[in-house]
């Protein structure tokens, strides 16, 4: 980024791209916003595929003894259930509205890294597509067992689902080693977890470099907004926790395709080694699903509440106190493992400290919406329910961090209650508060106010009906990832309430669908701040121009676009200042009409290029005893450090292109 | 695409949506419909809960046991102080959106930015309020982790998908269900054979995990003679959901008479009788996996089937004492015990997806035999 006119090279491999439009420009794309878009509509697809898993799931689940699918299926559904959530669809659209809105937030024209932002998209889909891709390549595999006696499965077990990964999403040794999971499925699963896991390794560095670096001139780490503040905790979280699943996972696919043994007891390796690993990642990730939900939440509730957030401070330190803390309860996932009393117990203790930072911010949530003046819109219906389901969630943990009451509820339904009403009640219902609230910054357009509220209540209800359900049968003893429960307990008619409950979240979910795509075409048009909004993203034109801001701005308070309209009065009570539209045309008029031509960082192919070469190599260490295999390898290698050597020899600009250079020095500067 | 979502929206009056009822019957007929709601609400909360009394065997709602006991002691006040936050969390909320909700002409809100003495307080008691669950909760762990000096000690292992369960001090092997006196502590020593499962019988304990090549202790104990279910609880492969379990809780006497019947060798069936064709059956095919322990034609005690230690099925000898079989999955409550045995011996990895034990190919007179042979085994 700071090369200089006269250190450009003499000579390019590639012609740099250049179109603006069509597919090429979106291959090419080093725009943050235009990559937040690509993020967000593949994270929906993969949303849409773990959403009809689910509802396979549950049709299995609606009576005893159901032989609706295998259960091979079943298991394959499950863990892929669980791995499309979590990797393919929450982080990816968290990682959307980082990608769109984290340069809004702070001021910039882009992430740090633009191409390397590019590069975190296409190794993320392309891990995507790797992992998804092993139904094309394994078939259902029997247990090899131990001392060859192996495992046998009926013909009719032989289906298409179930060649998917079916170890859990947990991987859990050595159930899912070479020994009992002997086919290739799980292997996908672990190399596409890998792929995957490096993607957001490299967004968690762009984004806390961006956020560290490229703050617009007043705005103080203690002036971001929250949002930002949680993009950079998650930052963190997923700079310290990702390295040990990489290597754990390494350790796995060693121990599957070369004959290492790390975790396979049979020759001394330790099963429960791993399982402290996979949650001393586990658990934090748990926070990088829920924080940026957050984040967005303690945006909306404040613009809806017309108030500032009650106790900002608060909320952003219990924030990093969350994840601080969350690197050191790992061990309440293995309550029931056999680890000593001493562990237990300590354990136990931390986890309950996990409790105090999150109350602190429902707390702060619900203070911020008292003594509002509050706009029942879609977004602050989701943003509500994100803080009244959470609790539900929240209050859940608690009972299981009370260690002998978890050896109860542990792998029963209690605890996929509790889960999904932190990560469906919570991240997605806060998701859900974030696009409608940020969705006329995408397109220009409001979505539709009346089907969305439609679609909140509909999914509010289908959720609860869903998952409160859950609580009762774990307590009633209902064990988890069971393909198949025997009528005498009693489970049917609960079961059925729950079955009901997700075919009306999926009856939500097109509700959604059809508002968006009403709404982006024939939405009304949302002028430039259609909420009255408080934070600087909303100080530019809707839909945000490519180079975002027109003028770079300078930030003088939190909530800084709010003082631009409001004061206060004697009381402290909020007085729209005289000349809010004024100022508000004025920014609507500069953000379309910058007075100096804005530089933006060229598009590029490299990054693309260097992810494709990605899932190949994953292939050839699957397949690494076939030629064919080795040669992926080498193939993929090649691509990968053909797209490292381009993007290292790619100039700043074409080296003949027409330059202004001027333009080119301010670009620095707005960068350092 | 476009015009036709437009066109449906459009259909269902979603633009300019004109007002269908004149204002006052308009509210008059919300309210009616709120009531409506809120009374079908109602009904089905009350519906639900009449069903709540239904217990299901598996539930942690009936502890039959000290140690069950114990915690279902924990999990009650802290049941309570959970529900009692979320009535307070939840009321403020609502309180809130009631109370606070823009109406026309009201005032601008205050610009309250926070509250230190309110920070202080929502720290502070909720620590106070954990603390106090703190303790019981560590006490608790120390107590149930360690079995009593006078436990009995039984061996449970693991194996995809059942579990075994060897009396070392009684020379006993049995299957998928522990029997056990009423009123005195077992301490399970627990291993697996091949990956991890997860021992629970709710009304007795919470779980443990069995791990291979480690070994792990759970208390058990039941009060009075009973029976209670049990399932594996750690995902363990193909079949974990037909990993079941129980556990029969003897009276003395009846304890002492189970010990005496389970410690004898089986008797070999009459010549001729389709018993005696079921053992020809099960000596040709079943004894790389399943042991039995028999008194031969010279009156000396035998053992047929797999080496010690060496991967095995369940052992045969008191097969028909047990009320379930193939990992305590059947019979389930849709099949009668005769039908449910026909059907596993019939093609068990179409039963038990994964099964270990093949599909023998037996014919419906071999499985007659065989099943005629297994009711001898008592």
């Amino acid at each position: 980024m700071t090369a200089t006119s006269t250190e450009r090279p003499a000579t390019t491999i590639f012609k740099r791209p250049s179109s603006h439009t069509g597919i090429g420009s979106w291959l090419t794309t080093v725009d943050h916003k235009r990559i937040g878009i690509l993020y967000g509509y593949s994270a929906f697809f993969f949303f849409i595929i773990g959403g009809i898993e689910a509802l396979l799931l549950r049709i299995q689940l609606s009576a005893p003894n159901n032989e609706f699918i295998t259960a091979a299926e079943y298991n394959a559904l499950f863990t892929t259930h669980g791995l499309t959530m979590i990797f393919l669809f929450v982080m990816p659209v968290t990682a959307a509205f980082m990608n769109y809105l984290l340069p809004l937030m702070i001021g910039a024209r882009d992430v740090a890294f633009p191409r390397m932002n590019a590069l975190s998209y296409w190794i993320w889909l392309a891990g995507a597509i790797f992992t998804y891709s092993v139904i094309f390549f394994a078939d259902v595999a029997p247990p090899l067992g131990v001392e060859g006696f192996p495992g046998n499965l009926d013909p009719s077990d032989q289906t298409f689902l179930g060649g998917l990964p079916d170890g859990g999403w947990f991987l859990y040794q050595p159930n899912a080693g070479p020994y009992f999971s002997p086919g290739s499925a799980i292997d996908f699963g672990a190399l596409g977890l890998q792929i995957l896991g490096l993607s957001s390794l490299i967004s968690s560095v762009n984004f806390l470099t961006t956020i560290f670096n490229m703050r617009a001139k007043g705005m103080r780490l203690l002036r971001m907004p929250v949002f930002v503040w949680m993009t950079m905790v998650v930052g963190f979280l997923l700079l310290f926790s990702l390295p040990i699943i990489a290597v754990a996972l390494f350790m796995v696919t060693f121990d599957r395709s070369f004959g290492s043994t790390f975790f396979q007891a049979v020759s001394g390796g330790d099963p429960i080694l791993w399982q402290h690993l996979f949650w001393l990642f586990g658990h934090p990730e748990v926070y990088i699903l829920i924080l940026p939900s957050m984040g967005i939440v303690s945006e909306v509730l404040p613009v809806f509440s017309k108030k500032p957030l009650f106790g900002y401070a608060a909320v952003v330190f219990a924030g990093a106190g969350i994840a601080f803390l969350g690197f050191g309860v790992w061990a309440h996932h293995m309550f029931a493992s056999g680890i000593t009393p001493v562990a237990q117990a300590a354990f136990g203790l931390s986890t309950m400290t996990i409790a105090i930072p999150t109350g602190i911010k429902i707390f702060n949530w619900v203070f911020t919406m008292w003594g509002g003046r509050i706009r029942f819109t879609t977004p602050m219906l989701f943003a509500i329910g994100f803080v009244s389901m959470f609790v539900i969630g929240g209050l859940s943990g608690v009972t299981h961090s009370v260690v002998p009451s978890d050896w109860q509820q542990t792998d029963t339904y209690y605890i996929v209650a509790h889960f999904h009403y932190v990560l469906f009640g919570g991240a997605i219902f806060g998701i859900f508060a974030g696009l409608y609230y940020w969705f006329p910054k995408f397109t220009g357009r409001m979505m539709n106010d009346k089907i969305g509220k439609v679609h909140f209540w509909v999914q509010f209800v289908g959720f609860n009906l869903t998952f409160a359900p859950m609580h009762w049968l774990g307590l009633q003893g209902m064990v988890r990832r069971t393909w198949k429960y025997a009528p005498d307990n009693n489970f049917g008619p609960w079961n059925v309430a729950v079955t009901i409950g997700a075919f009306t979240i999926a009856l939500a979910i097109l509700i959604f669908i059809f508002n968006f795509m009403y709404s982006k075409r024939k939405g009304a048009p949302s002028g430039l701040d259609p909420w009255d909004a408080r934070t600087i993203e909303w100080t530019i034109p809707n839909p945000t121009p490519e180079y975002n801001f027109g003028v770079a701005p300078v930030v003088h308070t939190l909530d800084h676009f709010w003082h631009m309209k409001y004061t206060e009065d004697a009381e402290g009570r909020a007085v729209r200042r005289p000349d809010a539209d004024e100022v508000i045309a004025r920014l609507e008029h500069e953000g379309n009409n910058p007075p100096t031509p804005i530089h933006l960082p060229n598009p590029s192919y490299f990054p693309l290029i260097m992810a494709s070469g990605l899932p190949l190599i994953g292939y050839g260490i699957i397949y690494h005893l076939s030629a064919a295999g080795k040669a992926m390898i080498a193939i993929g290698a090649i691509i990968t450090i053909s797209g490292l050597l381009g993007w290292g020899m790619e100039p700043l600009e074409e080296p003949h292109a027409p330059q202004d250079h001027e333009d080119d020095h301010k670009l620095e500067e707005a960068h350092s | 695409m476009p015009t036709s979502t437009a066109a449906t929206g459009r259909r269902l009056g979603l633009v300019n949506m004109p007002p269908m009822l004149s204002g006052h019957r308009r509210f008059a007929e919300r309210r009616r419909f709120r009531r409506t709601t809120a009374l079908a609400a109602l009904a089905l909360i009350f519906t639900s809960c009449s069903y709540i009394e239904i217990d299901s065997p598996l539930t942690t709602f009936e502890p039959g046991g000290p140690f069950a006991e114990q915690i279902d002691r924990l999990f009650w006040p802290v049941f309570w102080i959970a529900t009692a936050m979320f009535v307070i969390v939840q009321g403020l909320i609502f309180i809130a959106m009631f109370r606070f909700r823009d109406r026309p002409g009201a005032k601008e809100p205050k610009q309250v930015h926070g509250n230190v003495f309110l920070e202080v307080t929502w720290t502070v008691i909720p620590t106070l309020i954990l603390a106090g669950i703190a303790v019981p909760t560590v006490q608790s762990v120390f107590d149930l982790t360690e079995c009593g000096p006078d436990a009995m000690e039984v061996n449970v292992t693991g194996h995809q998908w059942w579990f075994e369960y060897d009396y070392p001090d009684l020379g006993i092997t049995t299957a998928n269900v522990l029997v056990m006196p009423a009123g005195k502590e077992v301490c399970a020593v627990m291993t697996s054979a091949d990956v991890l499962h997860n021992f629970w019988i709710p009304s007795l304990n919470g779980k443990r995990y069995l791990v291979p090549g480690q070994e792990t202790l759970l208390r058990l104990q039941a009060n009075e003679p009973g029976e209670f279910w049990g399932h594996c609880a750690e995902f363990c492969g193909l079949s974990h959901s037909l990993m079941r379990a129980r556990a029969h809780a003897l009276s003395q006497a009846d304890w002492e008479a189970w010990i005496v019947d389970q410690q004898a060798p089986a008797t070999l069936p009459a010549e001729g009788t389709p018993a005696a064709r079921g053992w020809e059956i099960y000596q040709a095919k079943c004894t790389g996996c399943h042991g039995v322990t028999f008194t031969d034609a010279d009156g000396a005690e035998q053992y047929l089937g797999p080496a010690v230690d060496a991967f095995n099925g369940p052992n045969l000898t008191h097969f028909a004492s047990r009320n379930v079989f193939a990992g305590a999955a059947w019979p389930d409550g849709d099949l009668t015990y005769d039908q449910a045995l026909t059907e596993w011996l019939a093609n068990p990895p179409a039963a038990k997806p994964g099964s270990y034990m093949p599909n023998l190919g037996l014919t419906q007179s071999e499985i007659d035999d065989l099943k005629a042979w297994l009711e001898t085994m008592k």
